[in-house]
């Protein structure tokens, strides 16, 4: 019984962390399978929590208890127009992709601390007042063990996150538009030569990644950080676009890499509880995601196969 | 009217301008006084000397991380670890001015050596990755400077203190400050670090303009099969470049540590030297004059920002924001370059 709690309390945590991470690492899936790297997965997670905040703050009263669902739609609208800067730089003004990601990801953080301080008259915002709360699912969470587990204390954006990878999974690898998209990543010119639009074809690709950092952002703003302030987004982005090189640039590998990364996360704190891991000192468990992501680019868990024309700006006519 | 070479020096100008612009555009549509608010800036970083210390000794570190940057790319490598680099830099620095007693002939150069090699570890593991494994950098970058803030934290926290937040300040003997310069500058925390940092920038330039190492540098940088052909070992030119880079970042967090702080505390984030060491990078087209003029940019306008919310009313981001589009512009130059080359055809 004690053991099953404690299972339930660590799996629990490791969803929570992991959801936003997964919405974001999928939108990085998107647009990396289309060729155009993003850094910014960051800054549009910043976007996405900013936008969340501030809808939920402000319209609070008039949506009740939608507020939540109606917050993260914004955001993830709001982000999907922001990375649009990212798509017009380095797709129609072939800027370096890293570059220009890095460019994102200062601006998001600009521009939310600039509002910030010009609405709000201070540092931060104020805590939300309609977040995200966890329930229990009706029925399945009276299974024996498996309701204990899965469908007790879960919040609905964590069933959200694992549903859309599988609808990922399902657009890129089975649809036509998935094809397209991932041979718009793989070898551009024949792609265009067959008629497809590539810039069309990668536009949609980084606005979707915009939308779904935007969706983890706000995700990770109405279910953990409950406010916007410069510390809400630090490094979730940067873990989302490790997720998705861990997972193989696939919907699911990327889910199963942001499942990790979460469980990783909340180790360093929950381990208090676990007596196994009491006496691990905890700078191993901080570091231990990004070193795992060394390990699997090194190729010791496995080589993986980045999109061919990755980070290469097509121009039409170049051989 | 306009060759390659006038071209190339337009673009980071017209960068600066149209990001400038935008700053003000931004001011107006919130309301305030764009005049007043560039002018607060102005005062911020140059009005008397207290602020014009400040803002070289905001300029010390930049010019070091924006030279790290520079190197790296000239060899075609990205090196987005600055970052964890200038951490590590910082902590090697500190420790070797806490921990010993030596007069200060061997101890500051020391812990200056000792920031520049631990930068340079930090730059090895990429730089080895990517030459023995084709690991591509920008990750493997990324992941060491969230590494490198915890790791650093830690050894504050459990290895050069017993459980304090902040180590002892460093020796008296190990420390670039000067009440020379402090006193001639209204007691702002300026330091003799800025001649190491415009040294290193003369380094840098000779090495990659009057040696032979520096050729084999910059021509692996510009085509890597070419080099190869020529003869030249292109994993340890990357390798090399990454190491270097690495102690140029190492040498921007001695600055911080044993210039302006003369401590190193538990950072709950980033310090954003070796990221904006990118930005001063790009608008210096990667060469050590230009790194070393957009190192002055960027420092002016962040210290001179902290005194637009008191004598605006503008609030401080707005230079992130005015330094985000800057970069835009630089990283977007083909557009810039596009609209130059119209001019031309039509002034034909």
């Amino acid at each position: 019984m004690e053991f099953i709690d404690i299972l339930s309390r660590i799996l629990g945590s490791a969803i929570l962390f992991a959801s936003p991470l997964i919405f974001t690492a999928l939108g990085g899936v998107f647009s990396e399978r289309s060729g155009v790297i993003n850094i910014g997965l960051e800054g549009l997670m910043v976007m996405g929590a900013f936008i969340g905040v501030v809808f939920n703050l402000t319209f609070y009263e008039t949506f009740g208890s939608f507020t939540p669902w109606m917050s993260i739609f914004v955001a993830m609208a709001g982000s999907a127009i922001f990375a649009l800067v990212h798509a017009l730089a380095s797709i129609t003004f072939r800027a370096d992709q890293v570059v220009s990601g890095v460019a994102i990801n200062f601006l998001a953080l600009g521009i939310g601390l600039f509002l910030t301080k010009q609405w709000y008259d201070k540092g931060q915002t104020d805590i939300i007042s309609r977040p995200f709360y966890s329930m229990d699912i009706p029925v399945l969470s009276k299974i024996p063990i498996i309701g204990d587990l899965f469908f007790t204390g879960w919040y609905l954006t964590s069933y959200l996150a694992i549903f859309l990878a599988f609808v990922a999974w399902f657009f890129i690898y089975k649809t036509p538009f998935g094809l397209r998209l991932r041979s718009v990543g793989e070898h551009p010119m024949a792609s265009d030569t067959n008629g497809i639009n590539v810039y069309k074809m990668r536009y949609i690709g980084v606005m979707i990644s915009g939308a779904l950092g935007g969706l983890g952002g706000s995700v990770y703003a109405l279910t953990i950080a409950l406010n916007f302030s410069h510390a809400t987004i630090v490094g979730q982005g940067f873990m989302s676009l490790a997720a998705v090189i861990f997972g193989k640039w696939h919907p699911l590998g990327a889910l199963g890499a942001a499942i990790f990364f979460g469980f990783a996360q909340s180790l360093s704190i929950v381990s208090s509880d676990i007596a196994l891991l009491e006496n691990v000192p905890q700078i191993f468990l901080l570091i231990a995601p990004y070193v795992l992501t060394i390990l699997a680019l090194a190729g010791f868990i496995g080589r993986a196969e980045a999109p061919r024309s990755l980070g290469e700006a097509y121009v039409k006519g170049n051989r | 009217m306009f060759s390659n070479r006038m071209v190339n020096l337009l673009i980071p100008i017209i960068s600066v301008v149209l990001g400038l612009l935008s700053g003000a555009i931004i001011m107006l549509v919130f309301g305030y006084n764009p005049i007043a608010g560039f002018g607060a800036l102005w005062n911020g970083a140059f009005g008397d000397a207290y602020f014009l210390g400040e803002t070289i000794r905001q300029v010390t570190p930049y010019i070091l991380s924006g030279l790290a940057v520079a190197f790296a790319l000239r060899s075609g490598l990205l090196n987005i670890g600055v970052e964890g680099q200038v951490f590590v830099g910082w902590l090697a620095s500190v420790w070797i001015g806490v921990a010993f007693e030596l007069p200060m002939i061997i101890h500051l150069p020391l812990a200056i050596i000792a920031a520049a090699l631990a930068g340079a570890f930090w730059g090895f593991i990429p730089g080895i990755l990517k030459a023995k494994l084709g690991v591509h950098e920008v990750i493997v970058t990324i992941m060491m400077n969230y590494i490198a803030l915890y790791v650093c934290n830690s050894f504050v926290r459990n290895v050069i203190t017993d459980g304090a937040d902040r180590t002892d300040n460093i020796a008296a003997t190990a420390s670039l400050q000067s009440e020379w310069l402090a006193g001639l500058t209204f007691y702002s925390r300026i330091h003799y670090g800025f001649i190491l940092a415009i040294f290193m920038a003369l380094v840098m330039w000779f090495v990659l303009n009057r040696t032979t190492r520096g050729f084999e540098l910059r021509s692996v940088g510009f085509n890597q099969h070419a080099s190869r052909y020529a003869g030249m070992n292109v994993s340890k030119n990357i390798i090399l470049a990454m190491v270097i880079s690495g102690a140029f970042a190492g040498l921007a967090g001695a600055m911080e540590g044993l210039g302006t702080f003369g401590f190193m505390s538990i950072k709950s984030g980033f310090t954003n030297i070796g990221f904006d060491g990118i930005a001063v990078a790009l608008l210096g087209a990667n060469t050590a004059l230009g790194v070393v003029l957009a190192a002055f940019l960027f420092g002016t306008l962040k210290i001179g920002a902290l005194n637009m919310p008191t004598e605006a009313g503008v609030p401080t981001e707005l230079v992130e924001i005015i330094i985000a589009l800057i970069i835009f512009f630089v990283a977007s130059s083909y557009m810039i370059r596009w609209v130059i080359l119209r001019f031309k055809k039509e002034g034909k």
